[in-house]
């Protein structure tokens, strides 16, 4: 029986996934760009589970253990660093519950009526200049 | 508790793991979708990070080898850096901590590659393509490392914004460097086992890194960082090759694609193009001088007084307020939704003009502005404030420089010329909020500031802005 390779049937993931990344991200407002862009950077921090797997090996070699170790620690910031950030960026488009009675003390009904049009839409339309 | 024999059992099957694996990049890939639209953006953030608790859970359980207390100090520095830099970070500086974070992940990928090549003796009885996979993961994680660092240090004013070049030469010396690089891994693929060649490789990539970014203007940084966090996803995709590591390969590679992707939609925002970007030069030599001539002969700057301003606001029937950088750094959006609260009761007509790239974040603006209660009605996109300036009687520009440059539009030989632009300059008259008059992050001149309609009003956004409704209340 011929059985594919390692080599090919991770060149066949690799591929896979690669097309998959292209079609994931197709079409996405200008707002949440930054976003997008610290959350895929977060996802790359699973190169740490790299750092993981060598380490085991490292043997008696200090000098093996601390670029490891280094990995390691860049790596752990990558994920906890990336995913957090991206979490305080996103907190901002979340919509803001507002309480009527501030609407109502602007005085100015046209303030009001503003005001609760804002808590319906309170992310961030598509900035649409694609 | 789990049952020694059993518990061992599933803990150490290989098909446990690759289930996990499985469960954790779908993860990531249901945590992508959502991250691309505003109501799910949250929680898609949120899936993808449970994702990666699982695929580090996993691969834990599975090891079976030693040096757990080496492990734990790596993470424990990771997350006792990563937490207060993420918290603590000011909004206006994200695109800088993003480039750190990123950056970092490219610098694990090329030391895990450089003790790969160490602990095999030189990837000595490994087959040929793991030591291409993981000399790729050197060589692009050490141009993604120094290269996010380079970012970093422009974005954070630690080096100079503007384009920093060795003029014609610098693309026969980065065409060298990549030569040069790329033949030490031929080198090393074919059996050289010295780690003198690899410490070359490494080098040779990180001033490879450091050369194709330094020329790269401020304005371009954050699609440069996108570039960046592409590479970095591809190097991460590599060392799951060479490592035979499914999840490495799903996670890297997805985000290598949705990085070109997303870095081809931000250009396009900005009306750049990548091939642009990368040959660097924006903003920089002799066509500063050209624009700065430009400027020269435009005529003086008439500056004002908040008093006049005031006048000038008062007076109007429709002020478009265009907001900026200059705002977000003087978090200045509560002043100016004061000073619009004035004008509204005056009868005034007050509208936002956001152009989608001011600040230096996608959105930053909007997020702004929103904090600060304005309504949202009142917040124009680009497409529509354009054609609504020219029956405009005063823009008040605070803070924001190169979107409302003519010379975009004007100036073929600007280096921002088609650039999309807010056209504040058909508006009656133009009022501009600013420090000083240095130029902004292209650091080109602008032309606005010497139309004879237009006033500058010098100060911090958030004191000047203050000062005219001080004035205002007064009228």
């Amino acid at each position: 029986m011929i059985v594919a390779s390692i080599l090919t049937t991770n060149l066949a993931i690799l591929v896979l996934a690669g097309f998959i990344g292209f079609v994931v991200i197709s079409k996405v407002p200008n707002t949440l760009h930054t976003p997008l862009m610290s959350g895929t950077n977060a996802i790359h921090g699973i190169v740490l589970l790299g750092g993981l797997l060598v380490i085991g090996f490292a043997g008696n070699g200090t000098f093996n253990k601390i670029i490891l170790v280094i990995a390691i620690t860049f790596g752990t910031i990558n994920i906890v660093g990336g995913f957090l950030v991206t979490d305080r960026m996103l907190e901002m488009f979340k919509a803001k519950p507002k309480p009527p009675p501030a609407a109502a003390q602007d005085g100015s009904a046209a303030a009001g009526g503003a005001a609760g049009a804002a808590q319906d839409g309170g992310a961030p339309k598509d900035a649409g200049a694609h | 508790m789990i049952h020694p024999v059993l518990g061992s059992f599933f803990v150490q099957n290989p098909n446990f793991l690759a289930v996990l694996y499985i469960i954790a990049f779908s993860l990531f890939i249901q945590g992508l979708r959502g991250l691309a639209a505003p109501t799910t953006a949250v929680r898609g953030n949120r899936i993808a990070a449970v994702g990666m608790l699982i695929a580090v859970v996993a691969t834990l359980l599975n090891r079976h080898e030693g040096n757990w207390g080496l492990i734990a100090l790596g993470i424990a520095l990771g997350t006792a850096v990563g937490i207060p830099a993420a918290r603590q970070v000011k909004m206006t500086a994200m695109p800088q901590m993003v480039a750190l974070f990123n950056g970092v992940g490219g610098g694990a990928a090329f030391l895990i590659a450089w003790s790969e090549f160490r602990l095999t003796h030189g990837y000595s009885h490994t087959p040929t393509y793991i030591a291409i996979f993981s000399l790729f993961a050197a060589i692009v994680g050490s141009i993604s490392f120094w290269g996010s660092n380079i970012a970093f240090g422009k974005l954070q004013e630690i080096l100079p914004g503007r384009p920093i070049t060795l003029g014609a030469g610098q693309q026969a010396v980065n065409l060298v460097l990549l030569t040069l690089a790329i033949a030490a891994g031929v080198d090393i693929a074919a059996g050289d086992s010295s780690q003198g060649i690899f410490i070359g490789l490494l080098v040779c990539a990180a001033l490879l890194g450091n050369a194709v970014v330094l020329p790269i203007g401020g304005a371009d940084m954050p699609v440069v960082i996108s570039l960046l966090n592409a590479f970095t996803g591809l190097a991460t995709a590599a060392t799951g090759v060479a490592l035979n590591n499914t999840a490495l390969i799903v996670a890297g590679m997805i985000v290598g694609a949705s990085g070109s992707i997303l870095t081809n939609l931000m250009a396009q925002a900005m009306n750049r193009s990548i091939p642009a970007i990368v040959a660097g030069g924006f903003g920089g030599g002799g066509v500063v001088e050209g624009a700065t001539g430009a400027g020269e002969h435009a005529g003086v700057v008439r500056s004002t007084s908040a008093a006049d301003a005031a006048i000038q606001l008062a007076y109007a029937n429709r002020v478009v307020v265009v907001p900026g950088y200059g705002m977000a750094v003087a978090q200045a959006q509560h002043a100016v939704r004061e000073l619009a609260k004035e004008l509204e009761s005056r009868g005034v007509e007050v509208v936002y003009a956001i152009h989608p790239v001011a600040g230096r974040m996608p959105g930053h603006m909007n997020v702004l502005l929103a904090e600060a209660d304005v309504p949202y009605d009142q917040l124009k996109e680009m497409d529509e404030a354009n054609p609504e300036f020219p029956r405009t009687d005063v823009s008040l520009v605070i803070g924001a420089n190169d979107v409302t440059n003519p010379a975009a539009k004007n100036t073929p030989s600007s280096p921002i010329y088609g650039m999309p632009i807010l056209e504040v300059a058909d508006s009656r008259s133009v009022i501009v909020i600013k420090r000083s008059m240095n130029p902004g992050f292209a650091g080109i001149e602008n032309e606005l500031y010497y139309e004879p309609k237009t006033s500058m009003l010098f100060g911090d956004a958030k004191s000047a802005v203050g000062e005219i409704t001080a004035e205002l209340a007064q009228i």
